[in-house]
């Protein structure tokens, strides 16, 4: 059960950067702080005691125990789709940069083109 | 092999804080690195080869990704100060940081243990995974087979990615400034 309180608290980590912090690059890290953590989260519920890599060859001994290939497969996806909008999101902050010199949130506030 | 996990989540967490305290964003982003190469070792430890696989390249191009764009505009991180809405904003977060920790309180409480969770939805793609698909890999058989379209909108969410990133970057276009 401990490791499941150690991802909340790393994901409560990445929290504690996107609340406090004013650098968008740093609210980037803070994003994928807590994307890893949902993905060490779905992954850590997947084990079973004892599991294998639920993948399928001649020589398994019968009644081997696999882990729970569905969370695998579901945070596959996810970490795909992780970079791509981390992707967008740094480039967007590029663009801010080359239009205001700064990555300080408190200083864009010109919203017209 | 749970002390391992414990030791490396530790290791993720310490890196967290580092990536986000420091001064530097170039260093920050290195940090970051310690998180994603941490979260490659515990896949392979939980037996999930495949996601190591994903996860150390796409660390990499998240890496690169980062140091590229702070490369072409600054290393400088920004000053905190504290004006006068942060006292309500701090407020705000606290209450949702703590209606976080209760909703994590509760689900922990309906949870089974670390390394006992019930197969419910997947003992049918354990046991008929082989017979209905011919994949070997599981995990291959869920993303191609019984959940491919899944697999099409993550297609279709990097394919607009995509698009997005080259109309955000381009140097050609209207120029009205």
């Amino acid at each position: 059960m401990i490791v499941f309180i150690l991802a909340v608290l790393l994901f409560l980590v990445g929290l504690y950067g996107i609340l406090v912090k004013r650098n968008i690059i740093k609210l980037a890290i803070g994003l994928i702080i807590m994307e890893y953590a949902v993905n060490l989260f779905f992954v850590l519920a997947g084990y079973r005691e004892g599991g294998t890599a639920p993948i399928l060859d001649g020589d398994l001994a019968p009644g081997t125990v696999f882990v729970d290939p569905l969370p695998q497969a579901l945070v596959l996806t996810a970490i795909v789709i992780g970079l791509g909008t981390t992707a967008l999101l740094v480039s967007f902050a590029v663009k801010i940069y080359e239009k205001y010199d700064t990555f300080d949130i408190r200083k864009i506030r010109k919203l017209h083109g | 092999m749970v002390t391992a996990l414990i030791l490396l989540i530790v290791l993720m967490i310490l890196g967290a804080i580092a990536a986000l305290e420091s001064k530097d964003l170039l260093s920050g982003i290195i940090s970051l690195g310690i998180i994603g190469f941490a979260l490659t070792v515990i896949f392979l430890i939980l037996q999930a080869p495949d996601l190591a696989i994903v996860q150390i390249i796409v660390e990499t191009m998240t890496l690169v990704i980062l140091i590229a764009a702070v490369m072409k505009t600054t290393k400088a991180d920004t000053v905190e100060t504290f004006g006068k809405h942060s006292i309500f904003l701090g407020l705000v977060g606290l209450v949702f940081v703590f209606v976080f920790i209760w909703t994590a309180v509760k689900a922990f409480q309906q949870m089974p243990g670390f390394g006992s969770m019930p197969l419910r939805m997947a003992s049918e793609y354990v046991n008929n995974g082989l017979a209905l698909t011919g994949a070997g890999n599981l995990v291959a058989a869920v993303i191609l087979d019984f959940r491919a379209y899944d697999t099409l909108g993550e297609a279709t969410v990097l394919f607009t990615s995509v698009v997005g990133i080259t109309a955000v970057l381009r140097k050609l276009g209207r120029n009205r400034v």
